[in-house]
């Protein structure tokens, strides 16, 4: 049985969410709404997205866990849910196959998106290839830098990637320069939204088209350990992996669901990405209101974090209702916290994460250690390191 | 009757068209917004649009979020802003003001406080882009209640049942945005415009405004045979980013004759 439902039918959590776009876009994203509103329940739209989960990007994950990591840290099992094994290495590629799916039916044959660490951008390069769609991703030029192998690998893959100079040339600076395009392309272009945010009905699209994660490992914690965890963790930029492994959790009872921001220097510094924790003040920006860092005259503040994904002033504003109403937590580890807890995936248990998802195994180390040994936690790795390892490199003084 | 009503009204008496300058407040420095606004004023603006800086200006070409950059590096926001309207209106009680820019620094200040503050400095309307009327019901209602215009743009997506719906909220007059794309983009379509112009006219009595993509005399001459108002921003813009203090404010003032001349030939 859901009884949570949202949002309304205008894309509204409570106070957050909506449409607040320029009047060129209204339009276009009514378009959107009605079509996705006619597809999301089609069986021949589905079985379809189903087949390329299965086959294409090699679903489902599996969950696996980390016996050696859970004893090192002692206290709580720590589980993971390894969207790091999907095709293009990251959970992106869920959503970008529904949305390009969609791009179709809606005959458009050119796609747009932004792309902060790069992996929503390789997401989208990589289904513009199978689906023979147009690609064009726009990127901060401070990620372009900081995410060089992603960049290469999206330009092979046959897309276009513009470096965006303005602002503080990363993720948000990206999202408005791919809003800036489609205002100007919206007869033939489909904006891939790669997180959860944006103006309705991106937020509950994304959602959705992610929630697959959460659906898979409801069932797989039954089959393997015969009950939920007792703790679900996800690391928060936008939001898309939290909110796909939260969502089908929310109805859930005794699942604390616990998002984990980017402290980046330390919260006491101001330079971090974690506008939940900081409990930063009600603003609207990228079409939607959110919790938002922001100066006293309501410009974004720029940010920190060592991971390019995390990266962001916003939340999506379904995090942002959840924190509200007390289903889901928040909290933020810093850039040096997310680097040991990288190295440690790395040497006991074999696996690479992202950068962003070495924010999670932070917080599911600490909290672990006040959990006793029957409990468990599911992590959401939702990506893997290999497109980190030169700022890793550079972080410990190695050259490649 | 409002500011802006009175000066829409003269001007029909006249049989001419307005001529709205943009320009973002604090751009090249906050030392020069007054002096420009009065030299627009003088050199033929009937009104100002003044944008207000900000960070994420998403609607807005590299030219206007070039202008937004430099006003943020000298810290003007909406607070300033409102200072300089306020500065203005010591020698100016006629021309109206309208601001123009984005939800978020309104949303920082709160709908009612904002309003209250635009009151006090005397601003005649406001333009703000990612406000369309169904979020934005608790603000026109602020503004009204306080005899300030909502400025609301229609777009050559909105249909039928939309301008409808935007004509019933706006006041002062109302903005088409004359392309589909961002501020400063270069490929004007006089005959649809026209069509949209006069479809819109069915609809409502408010005067319709017309800009994005007005850069030069012929182009300014041809918009003001359809419309009640012209709106030149990339244009007055790049005439200040091209310019030094010396010939800043003579700069402006030759682009303004210029288009005042060809606005004027066009009724």
């Amino acid at each position: 049985m859901q009884l949570y439902d949202m949002p309304d039918a205008r894309g509204h959590f409570g106070q957050f969410g909506g449409t607040f776009v320029a009047e060129t876009l209204v339009e276009a994203l009514e378009e959107l709404r009605v079509m996705y509103e006619k597809y999301r329940h089609d069986p021949v739209f589905l079985a379809e997205y189903a087949y390329d989960l299965k086959h294409f990007v090699g679903r489902p994950s599996p969950i696996y866990h980390a016996k050696r990591l859970s004893d090192k840290v002692g206290g709580a099992q720590i589980y993971l849910k390894r969207e790091d094994l999907n095709h293009t290495g990251a959970h992106k590629i869920n959503n970008t196959i529904g949305q390009a799916l969609l791009a179709k039916r809606m005959g458009k044959p050119r796609v747009i998106a932004e792309t902060g660490a790069g992996q929503h951008g390789v997401a989208t390069a990589t289904i513009a290839a199978r689906l023979g769609l147009e690609c064009v991703v726009y990127m901060g030029s401070e990620d372009v830098k900081r995410q060089a192998p992603n960049v290469f690998r999206m330009k092979l893959l046959g897309a276009t990637v513009v470096p965006v100079e303005s602002g503080s040339k990363t993720l948000k600076d990206a999202l408005n320069e791919a809003m800036r395009d489609w205002v100007t392309n919206v007869h033939n272009t489909f904006y891939i939204i790669g997180t959860v945010a944006g103006p309705h009905p991106y937020p509950m699209m994304v959602r959705d088209f992610q929630a697959v994660i959460g659906i898979e490992a409801k069932e797989q914690m039954i089959e393997m350990v015969g009950r939920q965890p007792d703790a679900v963790v996800a690391c928060v930029g936008g939001g898309s992996n939290a909110m796909g492994i939260f969502y089908p959790y929310i109805d859930v009872p005794n699942v604390r669901l616990i998002g984990v921001e980017a402290a980046g220097l330390g919260m006491e510094t101001g330079k971090h990405a974690a506008p939940l924790t900081a409990n930063s003040p009600v603003g609207v920006l990228h079409g939607n209101r959110t919790y938002l860092m922001q100066d006293a005259d309501g410009n974004i503040i720029e940010t920190h974090s060592v991971s390019a994904g995390l990266d962001y002033p916003g939340v999506g504003p379904e995090h942002a209702w959840l924190k509200d109403i007390k289903r889901a937590e928040y909290v933020a580890i810093t850039d040096d916290e997310a680097m040991a807890a990288f190295h440690n995936l790395c040497r006991t248990e074999g696996i690479i994460p992202a950068l962003e998802s070495s924010h999670a195994l932070a917080y599911a180390e600490k909290l672990a250690k006040t959990m006793s040994k029957d409990q468990i936690i599911l992590v959401n790795l939702s990506g893997r390191g290999d497109k980190d390892i030169n700022t890793v490199a550079k972080l410990a003084n190695i050259t490649l | 009757m409002s500011r802006i009503q009175t000066v829409f009204t003269a001007l029909k008496q006249q049989g001419k068209t307005a001529l709205i300058p943009y320009i973002t407040a604090g751009d090249p420095h906050p030392k020069h917004t007054v002096n420009l606004m009065h030299t627009l004023v003088k050199h033929g603006a009937d009104m100002i649009e003044l944008g207000v800086p900000f960070s994420d200006p998403m609607a807005d070409g590299p030219v206007i979020q070039r202008a937004s950059e430099r006003a943020l590096l000298h810290k003007v926001g909406l607070t300033a802003v409102l200072a300089m309207v306020k500065t203005f209106r010591e020698t100016n009680q006629t021309t109206p003001i309208i601001l123009m820019g984005y939800a978020n620094p309104i949303e920082a200040i709160g709908a009612a406080a904002f309003a209250d503050r635009a009151k006090a400095a005397d601003v005649d309307g406001v333009i703000t882009v990612d406000y369309p009327p169904e979020e934005c019901g608790d603000f026109v209602q602020q503004l009204r209640s306080r005899d300030i215009d909502p400025v609301f743009l229609l777009s050559p997506t909105t249909d039928q049942k939309r301008v409808d719906l935007i004509v019933n909220q706006a006041s002062g007059f109302v903005y088409y945005v004359s392309l589909k794309g961002v501020t400063g983009a270069a490929n004007l379509d006089i005959n649809e415009v026209s069509q949209r112009v006069a479809s819109i006219r069915t609809q409502t009595n408010l005067p319709v405004g017309v800009g994005f993509g007005i850069r030069d005399a012929a182009t300014a001459k041809a918009t003001a045979a359809i419309a009640d108002a012209v709106v030149v921003g990339s244009r007055m813009v790049q005439t200040i980013e091209a310019s030094n203090d010396e010939n800043l404010l003579s700069n402006v003032a030759t682009l303004m004759d210029e288009l005042k001349a060809a606005v004027d030939a066009a009724k």
